[in-house]
């Protein structure tokens, strides 16, 4: 099987390149892309790309295959075709080969205060709530920040530093949500301006290519709806 | 919060419901005047004098152009953060707009009511 992947170095290489690599893929094996790409690091060990769990959990793994964001550690080779070109996940800086430094998207995360505010007296043990508002969070919970979603925005592309993107949109939506949060009036507050929230063209992107089959493009839907009602 | 001084609208809710407002009276006068093409196939200097001259055509000529404006606005200056980033050929895109956006009111009041 043949694989074109990304490479850069930046102590050494003035430009990045696209590196051809072969490898042999036993017959009747299903892997994965990373268990490929980990075998392809055993044979050159300057091959650079992050991975932990290796089983879609911990969103380290993210990079574009064959031109579409994806999880390697869940994307089965057979589904890749004879060629599989891997680089990293656009719109962010490249640290080295396929690890991108993912400052900016964590800022934007930070933005959203991904934490449940409560400035009500806390009760004895625990917060209360019924199963049908924890319903409400299903979806929206399971995000794993693999950043696939917003490094296939455009939108994040251009501002990167001013619209929030469908990851962070996505916890926005978390927890105004929560009916357990307080908060929802300053949360709605601080989307409310020409980039946070509505510089989402609604492209789905995020959609199409989110490893855990979430819609951030639904839930930023309802944020926008929140601050409709809010704001009329 | 990020804070922008060249936007229509001081919040990006506001720049979002102008835009489709405006979006919705433009198809509405859109159809308005397919409508009367439609129902004149042999139109003459005449017929569109009348029609134009109508209280109700040149309101709702002087809302379509004041609210395509509007739409423009907004539109532009949403394409203008996103692909022009030098600050000063951003900063002199966006005022050429506002002055562009400004002058098709003025000049569309002046040709509607003149009629």
């Amino acid at each position: 099987m043949k694989f074109s992947i990304y490479r850069y170095n930046p102590d050494t290489d003035s430009r990045p390149k696209m590196q051809e690599y072969d490898l042999e893929i036993p017959e009747g094996s299903d892997m994965m892309l990373l268990d490929a790409l980990v075998m392809l690091k055993d044979k050159d060990p300057s091959l650079t790309f992050r991975r932990a769990c290796r089983e879609g959990i911990c969103g380290s793994d993210g990079m574009n295959i064959n031109g579409k964001n994806g999880l390697a550690c869940i994307t089965p080779l057979s589904k890749l075709g004879k060629k599989v070109t891997i680089r990293p996940l656009p719109g962010l800086p490249v640290v080295r080969d396929l690890v991108v430094d993912m400052a900016q998207f964590y800022r934007q995360y930070e933005k959203v205060k991904p934490y449940l505010q409560n400035r009500n007296e806390p009760p004895a043990r625990e917060r209360l709530q019924s199963p049908e508002d924890r319903a409400k969070l299903d979806g929206l919970y399971e995000c794993i920040l693999c950043a696939c979603c917003s490094t296939s925005c455009p939108s994040f592309w251009w501002n990167p530093d001013k619209f929030v993107g469908p990851a962070g949109l996505l916890q926005a939506y978390r927890f105004l949500a929560d009916s357990r949060d307080t908060e929802k009036d300053a949360r709605l507050a601080d989307l409310d301006d020409a980039y946070s929230v509505f510089r989402c063209r609604g492209i789905m992107n995020c959609v199409s290519v989110c490893p855990k089959g979430l819609n951030p493009t639904k839930a930023i839907g309802h944020v926008r709806s929140m601050l409709l009602s809010r704001g009329v | 919060m990020v804070t922008t001084v060249t936007s229509l609208g001081r919040s990006g809710l506001h720049d979002w419901v102008i835009q489709r407002l405006s979006a919705i009276v433009m198809a509405l006068f859109t159809f308005y005047l397919i409508w009367f093409f439609a129902s004149n196939p042999h139109i003459n200097y005449e017929l569109w004098n009348a029609f134009f001259s109508s209280t109700l055509v040149k309101g709702f000529g002087i809302l379509t152009i004041i609210l395509m404006s509007l739409h423009i606005w907004v539109g532009m200056w949403i394409v203008s953060t996103d692909y022009l980033k030098p600050l000063s050929i951003r900063l002199i895109f966006q005022a050429l707009l506002v002055i562009y956006c400004l002058a098709i009111i003025f000049w569309g009041i002046q040709i509607f009511w003149g009629v």
